[in-house]
Parts: structure tokens; C-alpha cells; sequence
């Protein structure tokens, strides 16, 4: 049995609506008029035990719903959800014993206290056994390397180092399933590589299972070896990252660094994306014309510095899943 | 129960740092106190010969210091740190605790509630006990059965004035902002409870109604059994009061906040 499984879980908000100007606010005290939104359309998945899944999508998908009633924040208007085979909302207080929640935009512990006093509450809380949470403190402190921060207010806390100690206090009672939701959002780039060194490492230690919405790619092709899509509330697609890129385009770029100023490259085979310098960018179809013909024609005709041949880049992959998407809402 | 007993702990440490608040309303408590016994010797002085007033002068300087003392207790303000969080609706987030979020609220209604009153209750006695002139000094209780019985009636006021705290809080869920609550709700506080005047010295027709409100059970009950106002025997049934009370605002903050959550898990944020 799977550790998550969802099926078929749907969620609308109803949203009041207001006609603009004065005339719409005051027939707004009398009359309201509402509009459905269909949060979640029918989405389904399944989640073993120890798996890293990325969970993305353009903002209003549904991410921060599905991770919503994943936590037991929000009821569904239909559909099932268990996760460890509880009901989250039903079973709320045993489902989030076990559960730790990270959320990028918010900070779990408490403003005013010292680090270690916001874990030592966390414990008591979790009702955590005093060894055990000395062992997992002390384990927590080691990988996040959290000992210069103990003693720091969270308030005077740097965002990065923030988001350390959010990390620690959601692990603190050892969750089965630990709900990520942007942890490297608006972190330097040491400290986005710490948090996913450190999740990485987590996952492979303890086996927790993670869940992690983000719009940061980089997050995704360095942790998740699954990524669903979702989209206008549904799951666009399930899988590897590969396939993912397969599924979408199987285009491939061929980049060239020119010897001389003033050189272009053209191939009646190949698009220019991108033409900046001396380096010119061409995408191509694999299919249609192998790379070893294509650079051979390209090094024919112009002096060549350096080339090399590289898949497009996750960020223009998922943004085309994306574009698509808006099109045939349109259409 | 430890958990709850840690969040109240930790909030009052963390309360208990705001020194320069707590020196300024020390000041302006003993102030006001000097101020109310001053009032009050002349209103005293001026009553026509022959009229008993339902509590001797002692006895109202001791209840008015009582009052500055543990004026933190009246339930005024609401905790900042749940109605921040209703207003970014980050209150949800609430849930994904493994506590009772009424239980919880109540702590932090508590902690708001203690640690205030912890921090000015003690320089505020030692300074109307020993640093005014007789007439004007906070006197000993009646009795020590009346010291008793005061000191319990002070904790279960504790507790009325947490559950008076955390339903206001609750309110929130559905007004956001609380300021047009709070500003109503703290004037009548400060009538209701007997900072401004005695509820003994209230003509007898508001002090009939008055008395058995829930605000009457946060200071003046309990300030009543120290000056001997309320007997030992009689003393049960105002902590009777009181109890019924905490029971009956625990019970209706706990439907409140059942169906405020929902509307939140049902509707979203």
C-alpha cells in the first residue's frame, strides 16, 4: 500500500464576486453573486514510502491546495485522501504527529524566542521523549550546522539561516512525510545549495518521504527523481524528469563560441534561438539531423572556438507545458 | 498537558522582556492608584453624616491598590500574535499541529494575561504597603481564611480572564480587524470589573445586574473576599461564579473557534 494515495480529490472555492464602482458595491450588500473555482478538478497520485516528488505547476494550479489537504488545513469536496492510512482532516491531530510542514513564506517558530526555546517548545508539543529529542536536536544541529544560531532571536535571523532552523523544527519529532512549499525561495545561492544538500541527505538517511512545490527548477533536477505537473487543477504529467523532457520537446540545442567578430551561423536544418557575441545558440531536431552532421556542417563553413550540445534548459521546457496549457484554454 | 504548560512557560519568558513597558505602566498604575484613593478620601469626607456606605474608607483604598496591582488581569487587549495571524490568514497553519487549537489559544490568552501581571504586581504592593502615608496604604486581608480564599480566587480569576481573552480572540474569525470589539469592550472592562468604581459602592440596580457578569468575577469578586466585603461563608459562591463562569466561556469559545475553523478548512484561507 502506498504511503500517499490520492484519488480523485476535488476542491471549489466559491469566491464572491463585486461589480466595480459604487453602484456594484452597494447591489454587492444585497445580492452577492458567486463564482465556483475549481481548485483541484479530479486529481489522483500515489506516493511509496522514501520517494522525493516535486510537485509544480504556474501559480492558482493548486499546488498549495493539494499540500493543504495533504496537511489537513483543508477539507475536500470530494475524493480520497489517506496519507499512512489516515484521513488528514479527519484524523487531524494523529496525521500531523507525524507530519512536518516547511513553508518558504512563513516561519514556524516564534519571533521573539531564541532558536533552541522555539525547538525545546516544538518538542513539548510533539511531545517528543527528552532523549530522543536531544538526539535529533543534536543531529539536526550537525547537518545544518545550526550551533552558532542557538541563542539568536528568530527575529534577527538572516533568511537563509532562517530557513535552516524552520528545517530542524519540522524534523524535530522524526515525520514519516515532510511537505516542503518553496524552501529556497528568495535564498542566496549558498544557502540553496545547503537546504538541498541537506534534504538530499535527509531523504537518503532517514527515508523520509517529501513532498516539495517550488518554481525554482534547479530544486527539482537536483532532488526530485519524480515530478508531477499539475495544472488548472489537474496532473498534466507523472514521472521522471526525463521523460517529462521527452514528453514535451526533443529538441536539442547546439552551442557555438566563434572565432571571429562578426560571424553568424546559419543551417537550413537548425533554428538561431539566440545570437549574443560570439556565441551563437541553435536548437535542433534530433531526428531530423544527427548532431555529428550538423556540427560537421557548422565547423565546415566557420572557425569554431568551442561547441558543445546540450538538452534546453528544465526552465524553457516547463514553460512551454505551461504556454501550452494557457492555449488550449483559449482555444 | 505539558505541551500546554510549555506554550504558557515560554510565552510569558518572552513576554517578560518587554522591561520598558512594564516600568511605564508600573508608573502609570501607582499614579492613577494615588490619584483614585485621593478621589475617593473626598468623596468619604463628603458624605452627609449618618449614611453607611456600603464599604469603609480601609476598605476601598485596599480594594482601589488591589485593583492597580492586578489591573494586567482585565481582559482588554486581545493577543497580538493570533490576530496577526488571522489577518495574513496564516491561522490555518494553526492546524497542522498536533494540539487543540482552542487549548492553545487559551494558553497564549493566559501568558498575555500573567506575565504583564507578574511583572508589576509586586513593586506596585511593596510600594502601597510601605511608601504612602497610612490613610492611604493597601491594608492586610480580613482574615487569613480571607487570604485564602482571595489567592484562589485570584487564580480562577486568572483562568476567567484567559477564556474572556481567547474568546475575543475567536471573534476575530470574523470581524478581522478586532480594534471596534476591543475599543467597545475594553470601556465596559474597566466599568464592569470595578477599576473605576467599587461595584459595592454601584446603586443597587446596576450592582444586581453587574455582579453577576462574567467581568465582576476578574477582580472585584476576588477583591471583595480580601477586604472581608464577601464573608468566608460566602465566599463559595462566588467561586462558584467564577468557575460557572470559565466553564460556561470555555464551552462557548470552543463551538465559536469549531465553526470559525470550519468555515476556514471549508473555504480556504
Amino acid at each position: 500500500m502506498s504511503l500517499i494515495v490520492v484519488e480523485n480529490l476535488v476542491k471549489t472555492f466559491k469566491v464572491a464576486q463585486r461589480q466595480p464602482g459604487l453602484w456594484g458595491a452597494v447591489r454587492g450588500l444585497i445580492h452577492r453573486q458567486h463564482r465556483t473555482v475549481h481548485a483541484l478538478d479530479g486529481i489522483s497520485f500515489a506516493i511509496e514510502p522514501g520517494e522525493l516528488v516535486g510537485y509544480i505547476g504556474p501559480n492558482g494550479a493548486g499546488k498549495s491546495t493539494t499540500v493543504k489537504i495533504l496537511s489537513g488545513i483543508l477539507v475536500p469536496n470530494s475524493g480520497v485522501c489517506t496519507v499512512n492510512g489516515r484521513v488528514p482532516w479527519k484524523h487531524r491531530i494523529a496525521h500531523v504527529q507525524r507530519l512536518g510542514v516547511v513553508f518558504g513564506q512563513r516561519t514556524q517558530l516564534w519571533w521573539d524566542l531564541p532558536v533552541i526555546e522555539s525547538f525545546d517548545l516544538l518538542a513539548a508539543i510533539y511531545r517528543v521523549p527528552p532523549a530522543d529529542y536531544r538526539r535529533n536536536r543534536a543531529e539536526m544541529v550537525d547537518l545544518l550546522d545550526l550551533a552558532p544560531l542557538l541563542d539568536t532571536p528568530v527575529r534577527q535571523l538572516s533568511l537563509g539561516q532562517r530557513m535552516r532552523c524552520d528545517l530542524a523544527a519540522a524534523l524535530l519529532h522524526r515525520p514519516d512525510v515532510l511537505f516542503l512549499d518553496e524552501p529556497t525561495i528568495g535564498l542566496d545561492a549558498v544557502s540553496k545549495l545547503a537546504v538541498r544538500r541537506f534534504i538530499k541527505e535527509l531523504n537518503r538517511r532517514q527515508g523520509v518521504t517529501v513532498i516539495l512545490t517550488t518554481h525554482d527548477m534547479d530544486d527539482i533536477e537536483a532532488l526530485c527523481s519524480r515530478v508531477m505537473v499539475i495544472g488548472q487543477g489537474k496532473i498534466l504529467s507523472d514521472g521522471s524528469l526525463e521523460a517529462l523532457r521527452r514528453s514535451v520537446t526533443s529538441e536539442r540545442w547546439l552551442i557555438v563560441d566563434l572565432a571571429n567578430d562578426g560571424d553568424g551561423v546559419s543551417d537550413p536544418d537548425a533554428l538561431v534561438i539566440e545570437h549574443t557575441g560570439r556565441r551563437v545558440e541553435l536548437s535542433f531536431d534530433p531526428q531530423h539531423i544527427s548532431p555529428a552532421e550538423l556540427i560537421a556542417r557548422v565547423t565546415a563553413k566557420h572557425a569554431i572556438r568551442d561547441l558543445f550540445v546540450q538538452n534546453p534548459p528544465i526552465e524553457k521546457i516547463i514553460a512551454r507545458l505551461y504556454g501550452r496549457l494557457e492555449s488550449s484554454n483559449q482555444s | 498537558m505539558t505541551a500546554y504548560g510549555a506554550i504558557l512557560g515560554a510565552r510569558i519568558r518572552m513576554l517578560l522582556q518587554y522591561r520598558a513597558a512594564a516600568l511605564a505602566g508600573m508608573a502609570t498604575q501607582v499614579f492613577w492608584g494615588i490619584i483614585r484613593v485621593m478621589v475617593f478620601t473626598a468623596f468619604y469626607a463628603s458624605l452627609r453624616p449618618g449614611v453607611e456606605a456600603p464599604m469603609t474608607l480601609r476598605q476601598t483604598v485596599t480594594y482601589i491598590w488591589l485593583g492597580q496591582a492586578l489591573l494586567g488581569l482585565l481582559p482588554m487587549r486581545i493577543d497580538g500574535e493570533g490576530a496577526g495571524m488571522i489577518r495574513s490568514g496564516t491561522v490555518a497553519y494553526e492546524l497542522t499541529r498536533p494540539w487543540d487549537v482552542y487549548w492553545a489559544w487559551c494558553m497564549r490568552a493566559a501568558s498575555l494575561r500573567i506575565a504583564p501581571t507578574m511583572l508589576r504586581c509586586l513593586p506596585i504592593v511593596v510600594f502601597a504597603v510601605a511608601l504612602l502615608p497610612a490613610s492611604m496604604r493597601l491594608g492586610p486581608p480580613a482574615s487569613p481564611a480571607a487570604a485564602g480564599l482571595f489567592a484562589l480566587s485570584v487564580l480562577l480569576a486568572v483562568a476567567l480572564t484567559s477564556v474572556i481573552t481567547a474568546l475575543l480572540t475567536i471573534t476575530m474569525l470574523w470581524t478581522i480587524s478586532g480594534e471596534g470589539l476591543m475599543l467597545l469592550l475594553s470601556g465596559l472592562a474597566w466599568v464592569l470589573s470595578g477599576i473605576v468604581i467599587p461595584l459595592p459602592l454601584l446603586p443597587d440596580a446596576a450592582r444586581h445586574v453587574i455582579e453577576w457578569l462574567p467581568f465582576a468575577g476578574t477582580l472585584d469578586l476576588p477583591f471583595r473576599i480580601y477586604i472581608g466585603q464577601v464573608g468566608p461563608g460566602e465566599a463559595a459562591g462566588v467561586l462558584l461564579r467564577q468557575v460557572g463562569w470559565t466553564l460556561a466561556l470555555v464551552m462557548l469559545g470552543r463551538w465559536m473557534l469549531a465553526s470559525g475553523l470550519r468555515r476556514l478548512v471549508v473555504q480556504g484561507g
